[in-house]
């Protein structure tokens, strides 16, 4: 099989423009999650979410162009920088905010935190915090898939980081051997927690990482959404046609650190800068929107006070919700 | 009105840090995600963002000082038209709403707390609840019993189940054309084909996770592992993925899963195909743990098993695959999971045993009525949840225990075992309680180190007759 190898810029470049519907949709969905991450950090910092947190800013375009390209029914798996995945596949942040804040009303009532969330409703299945581990998981709902013959996709989402785990070429061999319909999302954020990716992977380009199990592979502007939800068209196509997995790298950054606490000892202030203000995928779509004159300055800004004030509810549920009844200590060990 | 920013913490437990660096200056127009400074402790620096837009209306604490509390207001921001001089009326970003009208203070971090919890700091756990098992569905009288090897009760279990519910399916290493790789999945790919029946690669990591994944939504895979020795690789996915998702998620979403296959000392394989998982699994909330010695047991429980919506793991065992014994005759012979058995009532000694176990346990108890002690037998047939009850009634009956398996002694369940009873039945022990177990080292090949390694019906024998002092 001929595996479609393409330079990232030619594929970014082949992007169809959105509609003023799309773009705007976009761009609230983007700012949503930026608004909530930003908040979850802040709460980090005033020690009302506790643990692990890692934060999903700068690599919003990823996960909201993805989403654009899926039908109902289609699952959505991750592992633990899975905040924005949540709020994409329509999970309330109130819900959300609150699992992370440990309180009753969160998704997980207050048990699984921030990697540990679920909504099967939305077709959400989770957040796993094991490295890699999402991946066989992922792979197993397109089983099932396949099995029930639905038609129904799966996006299963690993970073940079994730790639090298064996149980991830387990699953592509799998996958690929039985026609699974699972497009592999790589978020390549170039860092995996302090290690560059040319310092952990023999092999950088991870697009070409399905190369000897034939599943075909591209490379695609990550911060561009109108390039990932192309790209994620193409992908769902060809798993829906049964032609089975399909591999996208998305090349993203994070803004923030690994989690909290990261010294960030391991890049430079200049590089972060440089994708904030070049690169951002909130600022192009703001910045498209404005120059095409699908909204106005105005408009705009009442999006960015609606988000806003969407998150700072989020915020205030999640404070004042109660932590779980102690009674909640040995419910859902069996059932 | 004006937000004050405070000092943030690191990680729960920073209490205080130096702010290291300002990067924005009084007067200064700052927006949402701008670096406004940075702030480290011994261990890591951070920068702190902007929370809000506005003009940097005041800088309270000025760099290089050290040693600032958490959650200390640090600079405020000026909202539009806001002028310095309505910075004394400033609210503290988010905390005016965690915490009331309470100004910021040293014990803030204290005080964010929720306040109207009902699990204060140091609240007593609940008692945890009993385990609740089935009562066990009588053989109807005149039932006709058919005698068969455990491998093909095995076999019988999984296509019946799978004739019942199209959900079911089996997986592994060789259980389709092959027919398993100790034909217990004989005859299951002829009738079920191969969409139900799938052989996998040698992958156990990759098809136990693809499996619990099939399982999160909603179908009911039965996975083999040839042997229990090989799951090693797939741990992490039995343990973090399997067992713990259903409480993770606020049992939201759970995994309906059987994992089976041969656990335990074949015969000359040595160390590494020849280990007990038997402590390993039944230490885990959120599996159950199965490890049945007769081909009645193994059929009416591994139906159980596959009809449980939790995960578990059937622990079988490769020499008894081809011992025989009576099944009954009947449609859906389902027994219940987390029940004992007693197979063999006395009055003198309670020997506990299961699965490989039971076969030293018998013989033992024999070789002590000619020696005239009573013994009685009990099969666990379930780990995990444990049959304290019967284990407890029996104990106090007798008075005396003798624990039989091949695991190794430490932290195994023999010293579960003895545990439970001394807390529930320690003043009707007429001696310590005894554990025969496998040899702590691992398993050699040679054949008269193995058999020293493992458990024999003369340790069983004798422990029985020192526990009851003779």
């Amino acid at each position: 099989m001929a595996v479609a190898q393409k330079n990232p810029s030619a594929d970014a470049k082949a992007v169809a423009d959105f509609s003023k519907e799309q773009e705007l949709s976009a761009y609230r969905a983007m700012l949503t999650i930026r608004r909530f991450e930003e908040k979850a950090g802040q709460m980090y910092g005033m020690g009302l979410i506790g643990g692990f947190c890692h934060l999903y800013i700068g690599q919003e375009a990823v996960v909201v162009g993805m989403q654009m390209a899926l039908n109902d029914g289609d699952q959505v798996i991750t592992g633990y920088r899975d905040h924005g995945h949540m709020i994409a596949t329509g999970m309330d942040p109130k819900g959300v905010m609150a699992e992370l804040t440990g309180r009753a009303h969160g998704y997980s009532k207050g048990k699984g935190g921030s990697m540990h969330m679920f909504s099967v409703e939305k077709g959400f299945y989770g957040g796993h915090g094991i490295v890699g581990a999402q991946v066989p998981l992922g792979t197993g709902l397109a089983f099932a898939n396949h099995y029930r013959d639905n038609k129904s996709i799966t996006i299963t989402y690993f970073g940079d980081g994730a790639a090298n785990q064996g149980q991830v070429y387990e699953s592509f061999n799998m996958a690929e051997l039985w026609k699974l319909p699972v497009v592999y999302v790589i978020e390549n954020n170039r860092y995996a927690m302090g290690t560059a990716i040319n310092r952990s992977s023999a092999e950088v380009n991870l697009s070409r990482r399905g190369l000897s199990f034939n599943i075909p592979g591209d490379q695609v502007d990550g911060m561009d959404v109108r390039a990932v939800k192309a790209a994620g068209e193409k992908a769902a196509e060809w798993c829906r046609a049964g032609k089975g997995p399909y591999i996208l790298e998305m090349l993203t950054y994070r803004y923030r650190g690994h989690s909290m606490s990261d010294p960030a000892k391991y890049r430079t202030r200049e590089e972060v800068d440089e994708v904030r203000t070049h690169h951002d995928p909130i600022d192009m779509a703001r910045h498209r929107i404005l120059e095409k004159k699908l909204a106005s300055e105005d408009a705009l800004k009442k999006i960015d006070g609606e988000v806003r004030d969407l998150i700072n509810q989020a915020a205030e549920f999640a404070t004042h919700d109660p932590e779980p009844d102690v009674s909640e200590l040995y419910t859902n060990v069996y059932r | 009105m004006p937000t004050e920013v405070l000092m943030p913490a690191l990680s729960p437990t920073m209490e205080k840090g130096n702010l290291a660096k300002w990067l924005k200056k009084e007067g200064d127009q700052v927006k949402s995600g701008d670096v406004i400074a940075e702030i480290e402790t011994d261990k890591a620096t951070m920068e702190v963002e902007a929370a809000d837009e506005g003009t940097l209306g005041k800088i309270l604490v000025p760099e290089g000082t050290n040693d600032v509390a958490v959650n200390t207001p640090i600079a405020v921001i000026l909202g539009e038209g806001e002028d310095k001089g309505s910075i004394k009326t400033a609210k503290p970003v988010q905390q005016q709403k965690a915490l009331g009208s309470a100004p910021p203070t040293k014990t803030q971090k204290e005080q964010a707390k929720p306040q109207d919890s009902p699990a204060p700091k140091g609240a007593k756990a609940p008692a945890a609840p009993a385990p609740q098992a089935a009562n066990a569905p009588g053989i109807p009288e005149g039932t006709e019993m058919v005698t068969m090897t455990m491998r093909e009760a095995l076999r019988d279990a999984m296509a019946e189940e799978m004739r019942r519910d199209k959900d079911v399916f089996v997986m592994g290493e060789e259980v389709a054309e092959y027919q398993g790789a100790y034909k217990v999945t004989q005859g299951l790919l002829q009738e079920f084909g191969a969409k139900r029946v799938i052989d996998t690669p040698i992958t156990e990591h990759g098809f136990a996770g693809l499996g619990i994944g099939a399982a999160l939504s909603g179908l009911k895979p039965v996975v083999e592992f040839m042997t229990f020795n090989f799951a090693m690789q797939a741990m992490d996915q039995l343990i973090n993925s399997a067992a713990k998702t259903l409480y993770m998620s606020g049992g939201q979403m759970g995994c309906q899963i059987v994992f089976r296959g041969p656990n335990g000392a074949a015969a000359r394989v040595a160390a590494q195909h020849s280990q007990d998982y038997s402590a390993w699994y039944s230490h885990i909330p959120g599996l159950k743990v199965i490890a049945p010695s007769t081909a009645a047991d193994a059929k009416g429980l591994l139906k159980a098993a596959i009809r449980d919506p939790n995960p578990v793991i059937f622990l079988e065992n490769e020499i008894l695959y081809g011992h025989s014994s009576p099944v009954p005759k009947l449609d859906d012979f389902v027994l219940p999971i987390g029940k004992a058995k007693i197979a063999r009532a006395g009055n003198d000694v309670t020997i506990i045993a299961w699965s490989m176990g039971m076969s030293y346990a018998l013989k033992a108890a024999e070789e002590l009525a000619e020696a005239g002690i009573d013994a009685e037998v009990i099969d666990l047939r379930t780990l995990k949840p444990m049959d304290t009850e019967t284990i407890i009634a029996s104990v106090q009956k007798t008075g005396r225990v003798v624990t039989v398996e091949e695991g190794w002694q430490q932290s195994g369940v023999g010293a579960e075992l003895a545990a439970r009873i001394l807390e529930r039945a320690f003043d009707y022990l007429d001696a310590p309680v005894a554990r025969v177990s496998g040899k702590d080292v691992p398993m050699p090949y040679a054949a008269n180190l193995e058999k020293l390694a493992l458990p024999s019906v003369t340790d069983v024998v004798e422990a029985a007759k020192a526990v009851c002092y003779r």
